[in-house]
C-alpha cells in the first residue's frame, strides 16, 4: 500500500534520511523504532507530505504521491507533539476539522474516542489550558475522525494516562482488524510487544532491519522484544 | 474552491476578534479625520493624509501579515497534514489577512476621505493606500515563507519596510547627486517603480496636480508621461507587487518543510 523508494532528506548539510527502503501492505500494525533523530518523524511527515524529500520515491496505492494530496483523505495522523491553533476552544477544532472533511466524509465520522476518552465534558476548554495528556487525546480523536484506511501515530502513548493508552492501544488493534495499515513509533518496547506486528529499526536515516517480531525473537533467541532488539543491532 | 472558501472564513473568523486590528482602525480614523479637521482646504487634508498613510500602511501591512502567519503556525500545519493543496491553505489565509487589513483601511480611511473630499483625488487616495495594502501583505507573506522562526521573519519584515519607507529615498537622491550631469529621466521611472510606496505616492500626487508636492520622481512621470499614461504606468507595476511577491511565497511554501 505504501513503497518508500531510496528516499533521502537533507537538511542543510545533515542526513536526516540516508536512502530509505520500505513497503509496507494492509491489515498490519508496523512499529518504527530507533534513537532519537534517527528520521522516524521525518519519514512519517515525508510520506505525508509535510517534508518534502531530497530524492527518492514514495508511493500510495502505486500512485507517486509527489505533487498530489488526495492520498491524504485516506491517511491519519497523529503528530508527536499535538500542537493546536491557541485561541480555539476543543468543540470548535472538532467543528472545524469535521467541517473541512464535511463534503468527503457526507457525516461518515468516527467519533468512538471522543466517547471514550469522555472529551464532550471539556469541549468548551480552549486548547491553550489543556493539558499535555488531554491534547494527546485530542490529537488521536483526530487521527482516527476521517476513517482512514493508513493511521501514522507518532509516539501516540507518551503523556497518556494508563487508562486512556489501554482505550487508545484497543483501537489501533481494531483498526487492523478491520484490515486497516497502522504505523507507530514509540520508544516502549513493551507496548510494542503488545500490538505490532513487525519492527523497523532505523538508526542515522537508515533501515537497520524491517522483520515480523516473531522473527526476530526467534533469530535471537530471546524472550523479550526489547533485549532481542538491542542483541540484533550490537 | 469549497475548502478554500472555509479556510478563509476560519482566519477570518480569528482575525476579526484581532485586538491590534481594532487599534488600527481606530488610528486610521483618528488620523483621517483630524487631517480634515485641521486643513480648512481638503486637498491639504488629503496631501498630509497621504504622508501619513505611506508610513503607516506598509509597517502595519507587512507586521500583521508576518506576526499573523507564525501565530497560525499550528493552524496551517494541521492543514498541510489534511487533503488540501498548498497553494490553496495559502491562498486561503492570504485572502483573510488581506481582506481584513484591507477592510480595516476602508473602514478607517474610505469612510471620512468619502465625506469630506469625495473628489476623483480621494478616489485616488482610498484606491492607492488599498494597493499598497495588498502589495506589503503580499511582501510579509514573503518574509515568512522563506525563513523558520518567527523572530527572523519580522526581521525581515521590519528591514523591507525601513528600505521602502526610509532608505530608498536616501539611494534615490545619491544616485541623483551622483550621475546629475547625465540625463535621469528614464532612470528615475525604472528606480521609482522598484518602489511600491513611491508609486503609490505618484499616483495620488498626479491625480491632485501639485507639482510642488510631487518630488523630483513624481515631476518626471508627469513631464514623461503626462498624467494619463502616468496613471496606468503607476497602477500595473503597482499591481505586480502584489502578484510576484505573492507567487514567489506561494512557490516556496510548496517546498517548505513543516
Amino acid at each position: 500500500m505504501i513503497k518508500v523508494e531510496s528516499l533521502v532528506k537533507k537538511f542543510g548539510g545533515f542526513y536526516a534520511l540516508n536512502g530509505i527502503d520500505l513497503e509496507f501492505s494492509r491489515g498490519q500494525i508496523i512499529a518504527l523504532v530507533g534513537p532519537n533523530a534517527s528520521g522516524k518523524t521525518t519519514l512519517i511527515k515525508c510520506i505525508l507530505g509535510m517534508v518534502i524529500p531530497t530524492s527518492g520515491n514514495i508511493e500510495f496505492d502505486g500512485i507517486n504521491i509527489s505533487g498530489q494530496v488526495n492520498y491524504k483523505e485516506r491517511i491519519g495522523y497523529m503528530p508527536q507533539i499535538g500542537r493546536f491553533p491557541d485561541h480555539m476552544s476543543m468543540g470548535y477544532l472538532f467543528g472545524m476539522m469535521k467541517d473541512l472533511g464535511k463534503e468527503r466524509m457526507k457525516g461518515n465520522f468516527d467519533e468512538e474516542l471522543v466517547e471514550l476518552f469522555r472529551l464532550q465534558p471539556v469541549f468548551h476548554k480552549s486548547i491553550r489550558t489543556l493539558s499535555g495528556g488531554t491534547r494527546q487525546k485530542v490529537s488521536a480523536t483526530l487521527a482516527f475522525l476521517f476513517n482512514p484506511e493508513v493511521i501514522f501515530l507518532d509516539e501516540p502513548t507518551a503523556g497518556l494516562d494508563p487508562i486512556a493508552s489501554e482505550i487508545l492501544k484497543q483501537k489501533i488493534r481494531n483498526a487492523k482488524t478491520e484490515g486497516k495499515l497502522i504505523l507507530v513509533t514509540s520508544h516502549i518496547m513493551s507496548e510494542i510487544e503488545e500490538i505490532a506486528d513487525s519492527v523497523a529499526y532505523l538508526e542515522d536515516g537508515k533501515i537497520l532491519f524491517n522483520r515480523s517480531i516473531d522473527k526476530i525473537k526467534a533469530e535471537t533467541g530471546e524472550e523479550r522484544l526489547g533485549k532481542a532488539i538491542f542483541r540484533l543491532i550490537q | 474552491m469549497i475548502l478554500m472558501l472555509k479556510i478563509i472564513k476560519y482566519v477570518l473568523h480569528d482575525i476579526l476578534r484581532n485586538r491590534v486590528l481594532i487599534a488600527y482602525v481606530l488610528l486610521l480614523l483618528v488620523s483621517s479625520n483630524g487631517m480634515f479637521l485641521i486643513n480648512d482646504d481638503s486637498t491639504k487634508g488629503l496631501s498630509s493624509l497621504l504622508t501619513i498613510l505611506l508610513i503607516v500602511i506598509p509597517l502595519v501591512s507587512i507586521l500583521f501579515t508576518t506576526i499573523y502567519f507564525f501565530n497560525s503556525h499550528e493552524f496551517i500545519e494541521l492543514l498541510v497534514a489534511q487533503p488540501l493543496r498548498r497553494k490553496k491553505i495559502l491562498l486561503g489565509v492570504y485572502s483573510g489577512v488581506a481582506c481584513s487589513l484591507l477592510t480595516a483601511f476602508l473602514v478607517g480611511i474610505g469612510i471620512s476621505v468619502v465625506i469630506f473630499d469625495a473628489t476623483a483625488t480621494g478616489w485616488y487616495l482610498i484606491f492607492a493606500g488599498s494597493m499598497l495594502t495588498l502589495a506589503f501583505v503580499s511582501l510579509g507573506f514573503l518574509a515568512s515563507v522563506i525563513t523558520r522562526d518567527k523572530t527572523r521573519g519580522v526581521g525581515i519584515a521590519l528591514m523591507l519596510w525601513f528600505y521602502f519607507a526610509l532608505i530608498f529615498d536616501g539611494i534615490l537622491l545619491i544616485v541623483l547627486f551622483t550621475f546629475s550631469d547625465y540625463p535621469l529621466e528614464k532612470a528615475t521611472i525604472v528606480m521609482s517603480c522598484l518602489n511600491p510606496i513611491d508609486l503609490a505616492r505618484i499616483l495620488v500626487l498626479l491625480k491632485m496636480d501639485i507639482s510642488a508636492l510631487m518630488g523630483y520622481t513624481g515631476a518626471v512621470f508627469t513631464q514623461f508621461f503626462g498624467s494619463g499614461l502616468g496613471i496606468i504606468l503607476s497602477v500595473s507595476v503597482l499591481a505586480a507587487w502584489v502578484v510576484i511577491p505573492l507567487l514567489l511565497a506561494l512557490r516556496a511554501f510548496d517546498k517548505k518543510n513543516l
